[in-house]
């Protein structure tokens, strides 16, 4: 039976385990820093050498360790793509924005454990020449923004930070920068906008890649909350026997939100693709199952923006078979192992690990309706096709759920969600589009009766159609 | 010329926040805070004064605040109960919890952004998500955080409020 594996949680819920930098201490903490600041070049032969910073930045490359913000990337890759020769200074930003709805990892490192995360930006800061780095946390954990900033100062007072860190000749400031309640803050060149002082407008990709024109036009990391923790885990641990935790292509653990419909909601860290969504939502470690009576309906599987699953879903994976040959196995939804790349295979993501059960009780209109409506508000409106998009697919759904739908509007609904995805600035257009396509298509019954059941009530009352098609519609 | 005055102790914070940046105008957002959590909102006057001291035109403010939600152009109550509208927490009852807080404040649950009581005491909004999914409902009173709020919590929450 898969257990919890707690690696970046390890003393978070420990009782007497508190945010300050003493306990840390006591804890281990920092030791990962002494570390690498005491490493020497290593001589690769052939008059070859390789400085410490390269030395850790290959072992994050070996450690496997995937992005735990949204979209996976490797992050030993995405430190490769920054340009260290330009001669520009290199920023590094920790994404502490924390706003895909069903995510709530990032919180409580931050909260119990935040000086796991000042070194790990610290380490990652000094493998990538960083001289200046910011923590962008959302505007509404104003408690996590005292906390941080208390462990930045604690950190100073240690010389774990500021000029000349350790005696090494390393100096490094970090500071935390607020949020304002925006969600598309959370994308990363909208991000750097926000950090700018500007609106958050996500920039076009090509050419403004942060790794070359970030923060202020100059080579920029940014890697999220739980991403920066795990580095500390891999220079303790060394990149090799890190990548022995989890899944080949899966490495690591990752802290998995579980909300909605379960009797024990709450975030588990689990070696990544060791369990199966069905056992986090049934086992009795983990979510315990849905309350007596209930029936799965559907999964969100990484955030709201992963595309639905919906109850007894089969899907085609390609996996090692019992003789241990690759063969594609059919695989029912509950089996899904959770990684980034099973999800995948399913045609979903693993996104930020949120996981949101919806029972049989919950009508599933409500439900897409709801997140049409956060979508519709986050849209920070530059291109044409999400800000009208987002707000035409909002209130469709908001007539589907108050008694003015219309069995067309499913197709309707497919048909402007098909028309935003591919089409803007950021990943948000397939954001706020993925979840009205997966829910629609995949419970197109319901969604049409629904519409169906309005019109009929209205032609019942005799009164006429509230809404006239919009001419997308008159085909 | 506008009377509005910035007391000095604020005005020292703002320039060590202003110092954490490359590029003063990085300091935009934090200032927002700094002067809304001071003087409860941001008027007109409180954005020219951050522009000029910013060494940039009103306009660049003025933009933050009408696109980020947590800034205010008019006073709020003194009590600002924040509740979480997303899905987990409209699974977890948060449309109730919402109702009852509207209805203890004699205020329309139905209309959208900030309402404020005639006193001046309470406001309640509809945000989204908060991070705490798992705790559904949450709500935010202030800078307090709350979860698993029932209505029997809430109304011990306001009661504390009011003392
Ligand atoms: C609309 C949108 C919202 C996002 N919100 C967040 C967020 O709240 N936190 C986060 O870490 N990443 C978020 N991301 C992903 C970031 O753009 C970026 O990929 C991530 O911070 C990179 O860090 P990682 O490689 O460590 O995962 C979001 C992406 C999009 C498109
Ligand atoms: S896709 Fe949407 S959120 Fe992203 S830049 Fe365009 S309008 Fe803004
Ligand atoms: S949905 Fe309410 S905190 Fe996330």
């Amino acid at each position: 039976m898969p257990q919890e594996y707690r690696l970046i949680l390890k003393h978070a819920d420990q009782p007497g385990y508190t945010p300050d930098i003493d306990c840390y201490l006591k804890h281990g903490g920092y030791g990962a820093l002494k570390k690498v600041l005491a490493l020497k070049p290593r001589d690769l032969g052939e008059g070859k050498t390789q400085s410490p910073q390269e030395f850790i930045r290959e072992e994050v490359k070996l450690s496997g360790l995937r992005g735990r913000g949204g979209a996976g990337f490797s992050a030993g890759l995405k430190w490769s793509f920054v340009d260290r020769k330009g001669g520009k200074p290199i920023y590094l930003i920790c994404n502490a924005d924390e706003s895909e709805p069903g995510t709530f990892k990032d919180r409580q490192i931050i909260h119990k454990d935040p000086h796991q995360l000042v070194e790990g930006m610290i380490l990652s800061c000094w493998a990538n020449d960083v001289k200046l780095a910011y923590i962008y946390i959302r505007g509404e954990m104003p408690e996590g923004a005292k906390l941080l900033n208390k462990a930045l100062k604690e950190a100073r007072e240690r010389k774990f930070l500021g000029k000349d860190i350790l005696g090494s000749g390393y100096d490094l400031e970090i500071h935390v920068h607020r949020g304002a309640g925006a969600y598309i803050c959370g994308e990363e060149t909208g991000l750097i906008e926000s950090l700018e002082g500007k609106r958050a407008y996500p920039r076009i990709k090509p050419p403004y890649f942060p790794a070359v024109l970030g923060l202020y036009m100059c080579p920029t990391i940014v890697n999220n909350v739980e991403t920066l923790c795990h580095v500390t885990h891999i220079v303790n641990m060394g990149g090799a026997e890190y990548a022995k935790l989890g899944t080949p292509n899966n490495t690591g653990t990752r802290i998995v939100s579980l909300s909605g419909d379960v009797k024990k909601p709450g975030y588990f860290e689990v070696e990544v693709g060791k369990a199966t969504i069905g056992e986090l939502i049934n086992d009795p470690a983990f979510g315990g199952g849905l309350r007596d009576g209930r029936k799965l309906q559907a999964i969100i599987p990484g955030g709201s923006s992963s595309k639905v699953l919906k109850a007894g879903e089969k899907f085609k994976l390609k996996k090692k078979n019992k003789d241990g040959e690759m063969a594609i196995v059919e695989t029912d939804l509950l089996d899904l192992p959770y990684d980034f790349d099973s999800l995948m295979g399913a045609g979903t993501m693993s996104g930020s690990g949120a996981i949101i059960v919806i029972d049989d009780s919950r009508d599933i209109v409500d439900c897409l309706a709801n997140l049409a409506e956060f979508y519709a508000h986050e849209s920070c409106g530059q291109c044409t096709p999400c800000r009208e998009g987002s707000l035409w697919m909002n209130k469709a759904l908001h007539r589907m759920t108050h008694g003015e739908g219309r069995k067309a509007d499913a197709d309707y609904l497919l048909h402007i969600a098909q028309n935003i995805q591919g089409r803007t600035i950021c990943a948000f257009g397939e954001a706020c589009a993925w979840p009205v396509l997966s829910f629609v298509k995949k419970f197109k019954p319901e969604f049409e009766a629904r519409g169906a059941a309005d019109e009929a009530k209205r032609k019942g009352a005799g009164t006429s159609q509230k809404f006239a098609a919009h001419p997308d519609q008159q085909t | 010329m506008s009377t509005f005055a910035v007391p000095s102790e604020l005005e020292s914070e703002i320039d060590e926040l202003i110092s954490h940046y490359p590029e003063k105008r990085s300091a935009s957002l934090m200032l927002l805070h700094a002067v809304q959590e001071h003087f409860g909102w941001v008027s007109k006057d409180a954005i020219e004064w951050i522009a000029a001291k910013l060494e940039l035109k009103p306009i660049n403010i003025f933009e933050l605040v009408t696109f980020y939600p947590m800034f205010r152009q008019e006073p709020a109550g003194k009590y600002q109960f924040k509740v979480c509208r997303t899905l987990s927490c409209a699974l977890g009852g948060s449309d109730k919890l919402f109702k009852h807080l509207c209805g203890k404040f004699s205020l329309d649950a139905h209309k959208h952004g900030l309402q404020t009581t005639k006193d001046g005491r309470f406001s309640v909004e509809f945000v989204e998500c908060l991070a705490s999914c798992g705790t559904a409902p949450v709500m935010m009173c202030n800078e307090g955080f709350y979860e698993g709020v029932t209505n029997a919590k809430a109304d011990e929450i306001v009661t504390k409020c009011s003392a």
